[in-house]
C-alpha cells in the first residue's frame, strides 16, 4: 500500500514538473528568463560571445566537440594531479593513466561509469571540482543538443540552431544550479553527509569495534548527480549508501529528480513547436513504456530471491531482499533502479547483480531501447525525435506518402541521419560484446559463472554506450582491456548521436514548412503513439533478441544454480 | 578553431571556479550553519563515549546485543583504512550465495536464534545498512533476552518503541536502526 502513495506521489509531483518546469525550460532557451544577466554579460564578454549570434549546425557542433575534449582534458588533468591538490585529507595519491582516461570519458559523456570506488580513489577536490562539475556540464551539453534539434523543427528557412555557448551556461545557470542547491539541502537535512573533514575514527566501547568511517562534501553532490542524470556516486555503494541516500524521502527526491527533467523537455519541445500536443504524445510514449517496465520489475522483486530460497533456512515475504537497504524495501529500490537505467542515469540503491532473473531483465532491456523512455536530459528527446522520424519513414511507406513531421518533409538525407544515429549504439555494444566474450582479457573480468557472467558483459558494454553508466557490478572492470574499450563505447555512444542529431537540426531548420491536409499523418494521435512504441520495441527487440537469450532468459529459465 | 579552444578552456575553468568550488562549499557552509549533526555524519554517543553513526551499520555480538545485517562487520576493525562501501553482489542463480544464507543462518541458530529472517542472513546493498526489519529485531528477543536475564515482553516493547514507520506514512519501508535499539538496551542493562 505504501509503494502505491509512492507511485501516486510520484506522478504527481512530475506532471507539476512537467507543466512548470517544462515551460520554464522553454523560457529559459528562449532568453526570456534574466534574473542573472548580471553575471552573463562579463561571462560572455571574457568568452569573447555575442549572446545575440546564433551558429549553424556545423559550428555549434564544433563548439560543442572542441568544448567536451577540454572538458575531458582538464577532468583528466586533474585526476592525475590530485596528491598535489588540496581537500585531500586521506592523501590519495594519482588515479592510473587508463583508470584517468575512462573516468573523464565517462563523466564528460554523461555516463558516469565508475571503475574505482569513490571513497578509496578520488580525493575531495576530485569528487567536487573534476567530478560533480562534469554532473552538471555533460547534462547541459545534453539539453543544449536536444533543444537546437527542436529548433530545428520550429524555424523556416533558418540557416542557425542556436549558439552552444549561450545554450549551455543558461542551462546551467538558471536550470540546474538552483535546483540542484534546494536538493542538496534536502539530502542534507535527512543526514546525507557535506562536509571536507576527513574520515572518522570511533571506538564503540559497548561493542569493542573500531571503525573507520568516510565521508566527504557528498549531499550537493548527490542532487546533480540525480538531477543531470549522472548517476555517477561519491562513494562506492552510490545510492544505496546511507551516507548518499539515508531515507525513504531521500530515495523519493532521487527518482524524482531522474525523471524530472526528461519528462519536462517534451512539454519544451511541445512549446517550442507550437503544438502542446506534440509534446503529449512524445510523454505518452515515453510514459506506456517506463510505466510497463515498472510494473513488470516491480512484480519480479517481490518474489522470493531463488538462491535465498534453496537455502531453505528463511521466507522471503517481503520479496528480494538480498542486495537491498532495508530502509527502502524491494519495490522502492526496484523503481529507484528502473528510473536510473531508463534515463541514462545509473545511480544505484540496491546491487543491480542481486535482483531476481526477471527483475535484471527488466533493467538492461530498459537501457536496450536506446534510453529514450525518457531518457537521459537530453539525450531522451534528442533520441526519441530520431526515433519519432523513422516512425513517421514507415508510417509514409504504409500509405505511400513522402513522410513529413511537424511540418517538415522528411527526406532521403534526414532518413539516412535518423537511422544512423538510431543504429549506433546496437552496433557498437555488439561489436564490443563480442570481442569482449572472445579474448581473454574479456573473459578473465566475469565474477559469476554462467549466463550471469555474460550478462554482466553484455550489461557493461549497454550501460557505456548508451551513457548509463549503471554496473549490473560483478565485472570487474578496471582493466586496461575494459578502460579502454569502455572509453571508446562511451565516446561513440555520445556523439555519433549528437553530431547526426545536429546535423539533422541543420537540415531541419533550412527547410520551409508544408501545410498539413487530409493526407497527413497525424503525430499527435493515439495511432501514432502505439506506432512509436512499435517502433522502439522492435528495433531494440530485433537487435538484442539473441543476446538476451543468452543471459537473463537462460538464466530464468534454467532450473539449477551456477 | 582557435578561438573556440580559447573560449572552451576558458569556460571549463570558470565553472570549475563556480561548479567545482563556490557550489560546495557555499552548500558546506549552509550545511554547517543548519544541519551540523547530519552533515557531519549522524554521530551519537553513550555517556561521553562516540559510539557510532546511526546511518553505519557496526557488527554486534550476539547473542548480548542485537546484531544487524551480516554484512554489518565490513567497517569495522578496518585497521586505521577506509573500507570500500558495497562490493560483494552475488547473483541471484549463485551457489555461493546459497551457501552464504546457509552460513548465517547456522551461525544465528549457534547464539540461540533459531527462525531468522531473510534480512538477518543476507547482505544489504551498502554493506553498511544500519538497519533490520521489526520481525527481524523480534526473532532475536528471545535470545537476547536470555543472555541479559530480561523479560521478553520488556525487550518486545522496547523493540515497538524503536520502529521507525514509513516516511510520511508511505515512503521506504519500516525499519529498526540497531544502533539506537542497542543504545535503549544498554540504557535498560545499566541505567
Amino acid at each position: 500500500m505504501g509503494y502505491f502513495w509512492t507511485l501516486v506521489a510520484l506522478v504527481a509531483v512530475l506532471g507539476l514538473a512537467w507543466r512548470y518546469l517544462g515551460s520554464y525550460m522553454e523560457a529559459v532557451f528562449a532568453g526570456r528568463v534574466r534574473f542573472l544577466a548580471w553575471a552573463e554579460r562579463p561571462l560572455y564578454w571574457a568568452l569573447g560571445v555575442d549572446p545575440g549570434a546564433e551558429q549553424s549546425w556545423s559550428r555549434y557542433a564544433g563548439a560543442l566537440i572542441i568544448f567536451s575534449g577540454a572538458a575531458i582534458l582538464i577532468t583528466y588533468t586533474i585526476q592525475r594531479v590530485q596528491g598535489s591538490l588540496p581537500f585531500n585529507p586521506q592523501h590519495l595519491g594519482a588515479v592510473t593513466p587508463a583508470l584517468s582516461w575512462n573516468t573523464a570519458v565517462s563523466f564528460a559523456t554523461n555516463t558516469n561509469w565508475q571503475n574505482y570506488a569513490g571513497e578509496t580513489t578520488m580525493s575531495y577536490f576530485s569528487q567536487m571540482a573534476a567530478l560533480a562539475v562534469q554532473q552538471f556540464v555533460s547534462a547541459a551539453v545534453g539539453i543544449a543538443v536536444a533543444v537546437a534539434l527542436v529548433r530545428g523543427f520550429a524555424r523556416r528557412n533558418s540557416p542557425t540552431i542556436g549558439n552552444f555557448w549561450v545554450d549551455i551556461t543558461r542551462c546551467i545557470f538558471y536550470i540546474l544550479l538552483p535546483i540542484s542547491f534546494l536538493g542538496g539541502i534536502i539530502f542534507v537535512a535527512q543526514g546525507a553527509v557535506q562536509t571536507l573533514a576527513g574520515p572518522e575514527t570511533v571506538h564503540n566501547l559497548l561493542d569493542g569495534a573500531t571503525q573507520v568511517i568516510a565521508r566527504g562534501p557528498v549531499a550537493f553532490m548527490e542532487s546533480i548527480k540525480q538531477l543531470g542524470t549522472n548517476g555517477g556516486g561519491y562513494f562506492n555503494a552510490n545510492g544505496a549508501h546511507p551516507f548518499e541516500d539515508p531515507t525513504g524521502l531521500t530515495n523519493f527526491l532521487s527518482y524524482a529528480l531522474v525523471l524530472s527533467i526528461p519528462f519536462s523537455l517534451t512539454y519544451t519541445f511541445g512549446k517550442i513547436v507550437g503544438n502542446l500536443r506534440q509534446g503529449l504524445a512524445l510523454l505518452a510514449a515515453m510514459v506506456i513504456i517506463f510505466g510497463t517496465w515498472v510494473g513488470f520489475s516491480s512484480y519480479a522483486e517481490s518474489q522470493p530471491n531463488p538462491a535465498v530460497a534453496a537455502a531453505h533456512v528463511v521466507t522471503q515475504p517481503a520479496g528480494n531482499i538480498e542486495g537491498k537497504e532495508v530502509r527502502f524495501g524491494p519495490m522502492p529500490t526496484t523503481l529507484y533502479d528502473i528510473a536510473s537505467t531508463q534515463t541514462s542515469t545509473g545511480s544505484v540503491s540496491g546491487a543491480n547483480d542481486s535482483f531476481n532473473p526477471m527483475g535484471g531483465f527488466g533493467l538492461i532491456t530498459g537501457m536496450m531501447l536506446g534510453e529514450v523512455t525518457p531518457g537521459g536530459v537530453g539525450s531522451g528527446l534528442y533520441t526519441i525525435l530520431l526515433f519519432a522520424i523513422v516512425t513517421v519513414f514507415i508510417g509514409g511507406l504504409m500509405i505511400g506518402r513522402t513522410p513529413e513531421y511537424l511540418g517538415k518533409k522528411v527526406q532521403a538525407k534526414e532518413m539516412k541521419l535518423a537511422a544512423f544515429g538510431v543504429l549506433v549504439m546496437p552496433v557498437t555494444v555488439l561489436v564490443l560484446t563480442g570481442i569482449a566474450v572472445s579474448v581473454h582479457a574479456g573473459r578473465a573480468a566475469i565474477g559469476n559463472g554462467g549466463p550471469h557472467g555474460f550478462t554482466e558483459i553484455l550489461y557493461a558494454y549497454v550501460s557505456q554506450t548508451n551513457n548509463n553508466g549503471s554496473a549490473f557490478a560483478g565485472l570487474s572492470g578496471n582493466t586496461a582491456f575494459y578502460n579502454v574499450t569502455g572509453g571508446i563505447a562511451m565516446l561513440l555512444g555520445r556523439f555519433a548521436i549528437i553530431v547526426p542529431s545536429l546535423a539533422l537540426a541543420g537540415a531541419l531548420a533550412t527547410k520551409g514548412t508544408v501545410a498539413s491536409n487530409i493526407g497527413t499523418f497525424r503525430t499527435d494521435t493515439p495511432l501514432f503513439v502505439g506506432l512509436l512504441i512499435g517502433v522502439i520495441l522492435i528495433i531494440g527487440g530485433l537487435t538484442f533478441f539473441p543476446a538476451v537469450s543468452l543471459g537473463p532468459v537462460v538464466e530464468q529459465l534454467s532450473k539449477g544454480l551456477f | 578553431m582557435l578561438t573556440n579552444l580559447r573560449r572552451a578552456l576558458l569556460l571549463c575553468l570558470i565553472f570549475l571556479a563556480v561548479l567545482g568550488l563556490a557550489y560546495p562549499l557555499a552548500g558546506t557552509g549552509v550545511s554547517m550553519l543548519f544541519f551540523r549533526h547530519q552533515a557531519e555524519g549522524s554521530f551519537v554517543s553513550y555517556g561521553s563515549d562516540v559510539v557510532g553513526s546511526t546511518l553505519i551499520g557496526q557488527r554486534w555480538p550476539g547473542p548480548k546485543w542485537f546484531q544487524g545485517r551480516p554484512d554489518g562487520y565490513l567497517l569495522t576493525n578496518s585497521q586505521g583504512q577506509v573500507v570500500v562501501s558495497g562490493t560483494a553482489q552475488m547473483g541471484p542463480r549463485s551457489k555461493a550465495l546459497e551457501r552464504f544464507v546457509a552460513q548465517q543462518a547456522a551461525r544465528l541458530k549457534s547464539e540461540g536464534i533459531n527462525h531468522p529472517t531473510a534480512d538477518l542472513v543476507t547482505n544489504s546493498a551498502s554493506l553498511v545498512d544500519p538497519d533490520i526489519s521489526q520481525a527481524g529485531a523480534d526473532a532475536q528477543v528471545p535470545a537476547v533476552a536470555k543472555a541479559n536475564h530480561l523479560p521478553q515482553t520488556v525487550l518486545y516493547r522496547l523493540v515497538r518503541s524503536q520502529l521507525h514507520g514509513r516516511q510520511l506514512g508511505f515512503l521506504g519501508a519500516p525499519y529498526i536502526d540497531v544502533l539506537d535499539l542497542n543504545l535503549a538496551l544498554a540504557r535498560l542493562v545499566r541505567p
